[in-house]
């Protein structure tokens, strides 16, 4: 299984909670375009067959591959925050960044042709929008770290006070 | 326009031809969508009169105003063809990434007409149409069919509606799928069959635009948040299944073919149960937040492994109905349905038909033979193997199978007429279409609501249930009021199916579902959607006049005041036990609650529709045509 090695935040999704609504779809198109077009998402909802259903959206990878593999140095990775940001001006959507990356996390914009990645709404205020729509709370924003040591007090609590 | 394109797709499978059609906004603001919408779209392409399973039948498809936005239980559409079951409008709704992506696709509505010579896969790409080569995905499952499709076309976000092997052959309650929903009821599949349609499949890369997309936000995130509470509870957690308790305890339950209104094995089957001992995750339709879809699996014995959605409707009809108290064997029977397309309550009611005619002497032993069975089966109520045995010769159509395949109406007809029996008096349908889960001898405004509904035996079209069994009224007794209740809650109801917004939402606009508590926000929602200036009066009328449509087509199509009947078992057989014992409706009873609907709907004495009325709301070309 592929799994991120970051140390930064990313948009995580709990597939046992997802119930493939979508609604973060339509709430990042638009956040992002401007239109309701889950086409246009950068975080996607997969469902494999009736119960196997997530969302994925980019998991800010450290040396990121998509940022190795593009030709064009139009990707560049913020050193903070992990979060990769598309340069429009060098992005010829040429998609070896979404060959490179192993969530498909990243999608060609079929308007523009250039690669869209998930900037976990840093311009916003209240952070991403996904997470606030998200109706079951499926979705969060944190660090591979952060959920270890949420594991970490499940499991205690599980010890003690048996299985919720 | 908002919220529309404004453009209707045609496509002539015969000539394989397709063209646009260009609507006003003032169309629009009257047939809305979902049913309406595909009730004119059938009112203004079929040729009246024409068989069902003809190429002059049309598949007509309306998109929901508000699919593709994030209004909460707006992905949904609505399906309209003449039913093969009935013989008058057949109309379905469903939901979920389907309509979803069409509406990306800049089409409002599409409308399928002719027969193809080969079997063809419909791809609607944007602006495109293509014909593909249907032939390899022939016998194949419905879920199954829209998978092999996406890795044909190598993209995930293909959807697709689809028959599975029970429209290919005809079934005449075979239905229509997509993404794991159903427009399940009036037998589409067929129709979709009979043009060797298999598959219509779309991709759809354009925005969604809205007249006020800020507005539209910030209602869809309160009713998100709203739906997460105790207004969807019932839904959420144990699902529509809870029923079955509730109705086995007010004598109710449909039991061994109507026979009964109570099952010694209700626990056994009830929601509660399916909950505890075989539920796998609920899940959603695209754009909506409730998630009401069990998935559950049957875990042991033979039926180990199989697995779909659980619902109510779909357990009455292959569990208590059939005498069946295993919820493997349930699940097994639904997984049929759900895989084969087949609608799961027909199916139910079709083998309870053959199960209590078997049990009567109509039918043998040897009746039941099948490459399985080469000696035959005897299918007693209880009987979980011949109940699965039968579903599958149902679906293929093999045996009685294909006898059974007709539907209750045409099979008990045909039966008799060969054996000279009297098999009708227990075939459980309406105009053709098998009965729902609710008895109607001991709900008696909702008897008249099922007798005059226009797709038959359903009890989505209709909520006149909700009154009896929540004790406004006697559900025992008939009074004047009936006919205006039964009216006002089929209108109530086609508000919901024409937006479509699923009516599991009704409560989360104010906690109250009536039209006071639910009209005001849905105004809001339309008039952020199209720019319109909908009001309280504007959103009743979406219902009036969906309705008007659908019986304006049965009237084309040659119905008749006799036509609005119920089954001869509710007006003749009482039920022995249970809170339900000892009522039927008599005639009587039906013909003066018929009186009472006609006259609350503004319609003559013999069910007909006033041209005054027809012009009233809009509809001159309908007046003109079956107006008196």
């Amino acid at each position: 299984m592929v799994t991120s090695t970051s140390r930064y935040a990313y948009i995580a999704c709990d597939a046992t909670k997802c119930i493939g609504c979508q609604l973060c779809e339509y709430i990042c198109s638009y956040t992002k375009t401007g239109e309701y077009n889950t086409y246009r998402s950068r975080i996607r909802t997969v469902r494999v067959d009736e119960i196997l259903i997530t969302a994925v959206a980019c998991r800010t990878c450290e040396d990121a591959p998509c940022v190795i593999a593009c030709t064009r140095d139009a990707l560049t990775q913020d050193p903070e925050t992990g979060i990769i940001s598309v340069n429009a001006e060098r992005c010829d959507g040429c998609a070896w960044c979404i060959e490179a990356c192993d969530f498909g996390a990243i999608s060609i914009n079929p308007a523009t042709k250039m690669a869209e990645i998930c900037d976990q709404c840093q311009d916003k205020e209240d952070g991403p929008q996904c997470v606030i729509w998200c109706p079951k709370d499926a979705l969060e924003l944190t660090t591979p770290d952060q959920r270890a040591q949420k594991a970490r007090h499940k499991l205690i609590h599980e010890e003690v006070h048996g299985p919720r | 326009m908002y919220g529309y394109s404004g453009k209707i797709l045609h496509i002539d499978l015969t000539t394989r031809k397709s063209w646009t059609e260009k609507k006003p906004e003032e169309w629009y603001k009257i047939y809305i969508g979902g049913v309406s919408m595909a009730a004119r779209l059938l009112w203004e392409n079929i040729k009246p009169g024409c068989d069902p399973l003809s190429p002059d039948n049309p598949i007509c498809i309306a998109n929901g105003m508000f699919a593709g936005t994030p209004v909460p239980v707006g992905g949904k559409y609505g399906l309209a063809s003449k039913s093969p079951l009935t013989g008058f409008m057949g109309d379905s709704l469903s939901g979920s990434w389907f309509p979803v992506a069409l509406k990306r696709t800049g089409w409002d509505g599409i409308v399928i007409h002719g027969a193809s010579a080969e079997w063809v896969n419909v791809f609607i790409d944007d602006d495109r149409v293509m014909f593909r080569d249907a032939r390899k995905l022939l016998g194949k499952g419905t879920f199954e069919t829209e998978e092999a499709i996406r890795e044909e076309l190598l993209d995930d976000q293909v959807r697709s509606a689809t028959i599975g092997p029970a429209g290919e052959k005809l079934v005449r309650f075979a239905n229509v799928t997509n993404d794991g929903r159903q427009a399940g009821r009036t037998g589409h599949g067929a129709v979709w069959g009979s043009k060797k349609l298999k598959a219509v499949s779309v991709r759809g890369t354009k925005g969604v635009v809205v007249a006020d997309p800020d507005t539209l936000m910030k209602l869809s995130f309160d009713i998100t948040q709203q739906a997460q509470g105790p207004y969807t509870v019932k839904y959420r957690m144990l699902g529509t299944a809870t029923n079955v308790l509730n109705m086995n305890k007010l004598g109710l339950l449909p039991t061994r073919n109507y026979q009964q209104g109570t099952f010694e094995m209700a626990e056994q089957v009830s929601g509660e149960y399916l909950e505890e001992h075989f539920k796998v995750k609920k899940i959603a339709c695209a754009q909506c937040p409730i998630a009401c879809e069990q998935v559950s699996a049957a875990k042991q014995g033979m039926y180990a492994g199989a697995m779909t959605g659980i619902e109510y409707e779909c357990l009455y009809a292959n569990g208590p109905n059939l005498g069946i108290g295993d919820l493997n064997a349930v699940i097994k029977l639904i997984d049929i349905a759900d895989r084969g397309g087949v609608d799961a309550m027909s199916q139910g009611v079709t083998i309870s038909w053959a199960m209590e005619s078997f049990e009567r002497g109509v039918f043998k032993k040897e009746d039941f033979k099948s490459a399985k069975y080469p000696d035959g089966f005897e299918p007693n109520f209880g009987n979980a193997e011949a109940a699965v045995a039968l579903a599958e010769m149902i679906r293929d159509r093999e045996g009685i199978g294909d006898l059974l395949a007709e539907g209750t109406r045409i099979a008990s007809q045909r039966v008799d007429a060969e054996r000279g029996t009297e098999s009708y008096k227990w075939a459980m349908h309406i105009k053709g279409l098998e009965c729902p889960g609710y008895d109607a001898r001991g709900l008696k405004t909702f008897s008249v609501g099922l007798a005059v509904g226009t797709r038959g035996g359903c009890h989505n079209r209709t909520a006149a249930y909700d009154p009896d069994i929540q004790g406004e009224v006697n559900r025992f007794t008939i009074d004047e009021t009936r006919g205006r209740v039964a009216a006002a809650s089929e209108e109530y109801a086609a508000v919901y199916d024409t937006l479509p917004l699923c009516k599991f939402i009704r409560r989360c606009f104010t906690g109250k579902a009536d039209r006071a508590g639910a009209w005001p926000t849905i105004a809001k929602l339309i008039n952020a959607t199209t720019g319109w200036n909908f009001g309280y009066d504007d959103v009743d009328l979406i219902g009036v006049r969906a309705h008007t449509i659908k019986k304006a087509f049965n009237i084309r199509e040659g119905w008749t005041r006799a036509d609005d009947y119920l089954p001869y078992r509710w007006h003749h057989d009482p039920m022995k036990e249970g809170a339900s014992a000892g009522h039927v409706v008599t005639e009587e009873e039906l013909e003066y609650l018929k009186d009472l609907y006609y006259e609350a709907k503004g319609w003559t004495k013999e069910g007909l529709i006033p041209k005054a009325k027809l012009i009233e709301l809009g509809m001159p070309d309908v007046a003109e045509a079956i107006g008196v």
